[in-house]
């Protein structure tokens, strides 16, 4: 990120001849392709490839337990994807539940982050604590949640029963609406402080002296804030929203414990995961995965370009 | 000035409790459930606190065979995909960090798409070749694509940290008559692993946390790991989850998080931030 890091010192930037190649540059081609080859293979073996065939099987009437009966149905199966109505239902879930979870832990993220760099003692208590969540299984966090909610063992019902809507026996999982609050709720719980440490090493990149001098011209907090601070922290809000957007698109773990889908609340990948492992619909389940795959390409490929960021670029790799 | 920095201290103790209060609640919540009895739970126990306080959850969870099946599948699966996963990364990052070779950006460019890949979509295609293969259902068939789904986070944070290690060291210390082992060893090695140790426990929490695998390609406590094994442990009456337990197999996987977060937590943060920030 060049835009907010530190300048690379001179040490890291040897000089490069660049033509002709000498034989010490192509040494050090050879080398460098060679180093990174197992890396750039075990990545690409175990994705690029599946996926591929991914986009073949999608292309097949397919059931794992009737594998003699493949039959070629060319794009049916999208048709039948796009036409129905519990993938477009699935779909919105999992769109409402990024755009919510990652507006509210931009939100909770800043706070925490302004929090984290303007104290002065207990840094490391403050630290440990905001790394306990991001530590945690997913899993234990849908639990924790889930029986925090939970209708006979939950404590929500009973401490905020003085709340208009909540008595002691809501049913937080009973319903749509509430289903999806507590869903929410364990994701941004886990999630908010890697939001929080991104925007936090962002916001240690504003220049002091710069808020100090809007701070002598008169500018108000707010205004410190929206025309100082949060302008000079563009890149890692970007690299922030991109990373969490995705993730959060990709929410699986919570669904799966906390509902099991129940409700209406299955995401994107609750429906493709249950068409290819519970319902054996391998050609169904790989044209859900080649959708799902396009879909995330397309907000990635949203998100920088709302951001108008280069990312190659902003890693200063140019 | 005086009275808006009294407002931005109190402001920040306020801010301070309030964190501390938002990241414990949750985890303090399911220690006090784990000592609430079965018979409690089953009757119901909207408190906060146990009635009657019971080790038995534990007694029964430290003697359950396939909580301790799912427990070492967990630990051998994460400490061997972290391992190989850190070593690969070390030579990818090395390049990258020191040397001028053709398809720089293309490994890059690779890693940043694989670390948002959405993992659902292989469940598929990996079932049906694993399955062709023999790997499904085994440790290999689930560290092999743990290790590429680690590998992204781990080339980052090591080129990022590798990036800033003063390398003329090095030959510095040739000059000064140090052989070229010698001068690795001594003086390489140890600027680099802080780093290698950063990024290794990156990976090891992606891999003790990662569910969506290790529900579709297993199917017994041969390789089935923690996540997965909470995730169908339904207990003896299906009507009635077993909140005890739950809770108290969750404070176990916690605790070695707990315990390396309590340690680490600097090297955590800075290799956080580093990886994904500063490039």
């Amino acid at each position: 990120m060049s835009a907010v890091a530190a300048p690379r010192g001179a040490h890291t930037s040897r000089p490069k001849p660049k033509a002709p190649a000498s034989d010490r540059a192509k040494a050090e081609n050879r080398l460098g392709q060679r180093l990174v080859a197992p890396a750039v293979i075990l990545m690409v073996l175990v994705t690029a490839y599946p996926m591929l065939q991914a986009l073949y099987l999608s292309l097949f009437k397919y059931r794992l337990t009737t594998p003699d009966d493949r039959q070629f149905v060319g794009l049916g199966n999208y048709a039948t994807v796009l036409t129905d109505s519990l993938f477009w239902r699935d779909t919105f879930n999992t769109v409402l539940i990024m755009v919510v979870t990652v507006a509210v832990e931009l939100v909770i993220g800043f706070v925490f982050a302004m929090v984290m760099h303007r104290i002065v003692f207990a840094r490391g208590a403050i630290r440990t604590a905001i790394l306990i969540p991001y530590g945690i299984i997913t899993v234990v966090s849908a639990f924790a949640w889930q029986f925090t909610f939970s209708l006979n063992n939950g404590w929500v019902n009973s401490a905020f029963a003085w709340l208009p809507g909540i008595s002691p026996d809501t049913n937080w999982f009973g319903g749509y609406g509430t289903s999806m609050f507590a869903i929410m709720i364990s994701e941004i719980w886990k999630t908010t402080p890697f939001m929080s440490l991104l925007l936090l090493a962002g916001l240690s990149q504003v220049s002091e002296d710069m808020i100090e001098a809007a701070k002598v011209d008169g500018a108000t907090w707010w205004q410190r804030l929206r025309r100082v601070i949060l302008p000079n922290m563009r890149a890692a809000i970007m690299v922030a929203v991109l990373f969490r957007a995705l993730d959060a698109f990709r929410i699986f773990d919570n669904i799966f414990v906390m509902t099991k889908g129940a409700q209406g609340t299955a995401s994107s990948s609750f429906l493709t995961y249950t068409q290819v492992i519970e319902q054996f619909q391998l050609g169904l389940g790989s044209a859900l995965s080649v959708l799902l795959f396009l879909t995330v390409l397309l907000i990635a490929f949203g998100i920088v370009k709302l951001f108008r960021v280069d990312l190659a670029q902003a890693r200063g790799e140019g | 000035m005086a009275t808006t920095d009294r407002r931005t201290a109190v402001g920040t103790g306020v801010g301070f409790v309030v964190i501390l209060v938002w990241c414990l609640l949750p985890v303090v919540w399911i220690l006090s459930l784990s000592f609430k009895g079965v018979d409690e739970t089953a009757a119901g126990s909207p408190q906060f606190l146990p009635k009657d306080w019971t080790l038995q959850n534990y007694k029964d969870i430290l003697a359950n065979p396939d909580f301790l099946d799912a427990l070492r599948n967990s630990l051998g699966i994460s400490l061997i995909a972290t391992l190989l996963s850190v070593v690969f990364a070390t030579l990818a990052a090395y390049a990258i960090a020191r040397l001028e070779f053709k398809g720089k950006r293309v490994v890059l460019s690779i890693a940043l798409a694989i670390a948002m890949f959405p993992v659902v979509s292989l469940v598929g295609p990996l079932f049906d070749m694993w399955t062709a293969i023999g790997l499904f259902n085994t440790w290999p068939g689930l560290i092999i694509p743990y290790m590429s789904f680690t590998l992204p986070l781990a080339i980052w944070t090591l080129s990022a940290f590798f990036r800033e290690i003063p390398w003329e060291m090095e030959q510095a210390a040739q000059v000064d008559g140090a052989t070229s082992w010698q001068a690795f060893r001594k003086v390489i090695v140890p600027l680099a692993a802080p780093g290698v140790f950063t990024a290794a426990i990156l990976t090891f929490f992606f891999a003790w946390n990662e569910f969506v695998l290790a529900i579709s390609l297993t199917t017994t406590t041969g390789s089935r790991t923690v996540p997965a094994q909470m995730s169908f442990f339904v207990g003896p009456d299906p009507f009635n989850p077993p909140y005890g337990q739950l809770a108290t197999a969750s404070v176990v996987v916690t605790v070695p998080i707990i315990i390396i977060v309590l340690l680490f937590q600097r090297k955590i943060v800075s290799g956080l931030t580093s990886g994904a920030v500063k490039g």
